[in-house]
């Protein structure tokens, strides 16, 4: 017969049902609460997500190479859940910056719903759970650049530029860029000009993008110590830099056709969709106002730069399919 | 924690644990099928 001392009882509470439990004491239950499913789906910023997974779709339906439906399924899969892996490492390092700015005081970490350590570790499985099936059920190649587009946003776009340079966007629009080029090369297993292009494509149209829409809203980003182009180099400058980046986000967005890459469908549709951005541009270039309240013109580019994105990769991919 | 906690923690653990079922399931089928296709 054992003479161990026998542990108190721990205290009861009713639970729904008639049932009861023991009532958790404190610290370590707090500790074993992983917190709730919805905190770590907003990890991943599924907002964000649209439009990564429409683009990569686009480069994988664009490939001359067709992919088995499941296959072709896993890829936009993976490309999604590392979508999420950056926007969760993003929030891990940035819980001090959103808790100083009002749009995002209230995601998980900085309203303290879930631990930085439940993030990181929730991030790392997404990113290297992503990489590993796509290298094991895809290709290298495409499990390679996915690999580089987390590092390239988490490293070289949080940590590393988004604080110290006013062209933060630049380089975060680098980041957006790679879903495409992940969907070519996981039909294709290469990488040739027209992904390229397509990279190209999104890393020039994110800057007009974003900065029209930074001209007429105003964020705290200043407040939290990020500098953005308008507050840092004024509304002039922003509305010079929209002009200048329209220019090659115009050149390589016509190249496809230009090189004979793609046929008329998407060069009509090229034509006319930034034939219109550039108007839309030069006229926030040549707008003066400095009230939210009278940028028309900015909010007009804003808000067709979206249709603009998903009509010319929707022509792209509906040419390639169509007339291949 | 109060009994009002104790449930919410209860419930909040066992959501978790049904997405996290809907994960492993959905895997599961996944591998499945891309080792039909593989081979």
């Amino acid at each position: 017969m054992s003479n161990a001392p026998t542990p108190p009882a721990a205290p009861m509470a009713p639970l729904p049902g008639g049932a009861m439990a023991p009532v958790l004491q404190g610290g370590p239950a707090l500790a074993a609460d992983l917190g709730d499913w919805r905190d770590y789906l907003a990890l991943t910023k599924p907002r964000v997500m649209g439009l990564v997974v429409f683009t990569a779709l686009m480069g994988l339906i664009a490939a001359p190479v067709s992919i088995h439906p499941v296959l072709g399924f896993t890829a936009i899969l993976c490309i999604a859940v590392a979508g999420g892996a950056a926007g969760a490492f993003n929030q891990w390092y940035e819980a001090d910056l959103d808790a100083k700015m009002k749009r995002t005081a209230n995601r998980p970490l900085p309203a303290g719903r879930l631990t930085k350590d439940q993030a990181f570790g929730f991030a790392t499985v997404l990113a290297i759970g992503s990489c590993t099936v796509m290298a094991l059920a895809v290709n290298l190649i495409a499990a390679a650049l996915l690999a580089l587009s987390i590092a390239f946003y988490v490293i070289v776009y949080t940590i590393w530029l988004k604080r110290r340079t006013p062209q933060n966007i630049v380089i975060g629009g680098a980041a957006g860029a790679f879903p495409p080029m992940i969907g070519w090369a996981a039909a294709t297993g290469d990488v040739t000009l027209l992904p390229i292009l397509m990279f190209a494509t999104i890393f020039l149209w994110t800057p007009p993008h974003f900065w029209a829409l930074a001209l007429f809203v105003k964020t705290d980003y200043a407040k939290a110590g990020v500098p953005m182009l308008p507050v840092s180099h004024g509304f002039a400058e922003t509305r010079r830099q929209v002009v200048l980046y329209t220019v090659p986000l115009v050149a390589a967005a016509l190249a496809p056709w230009a090189l004979g890459m793609t046929g008329a469908i998407y060069g009509v549709a090229a034509i006319v969709l930034n034939a219109a951005f550039l108007v839309l541009a030069v006229a926030v270039g040549l707008n003066r106002t400095e009230d939210p309240a009278e940028m028309r013109a900015e909010k007009r580019l804003f808000a067709f730069s979206i249709l603009y994105l998903f009509a010319l990769f929707a022509a792209l991919a509906a040419d390639r399919v169509i007339l291949s | 924690m109060t009994p009002e906690e104790q449930r919410a923690l209860l419930k909040r653990r066992r959501q978790r644990n049904y997405v996290l079922a809907g994960v492993l399931l959905g895997l599961a089928a996944l591998f499945y099928a891309i080792t039909i296709v593989r081979m």
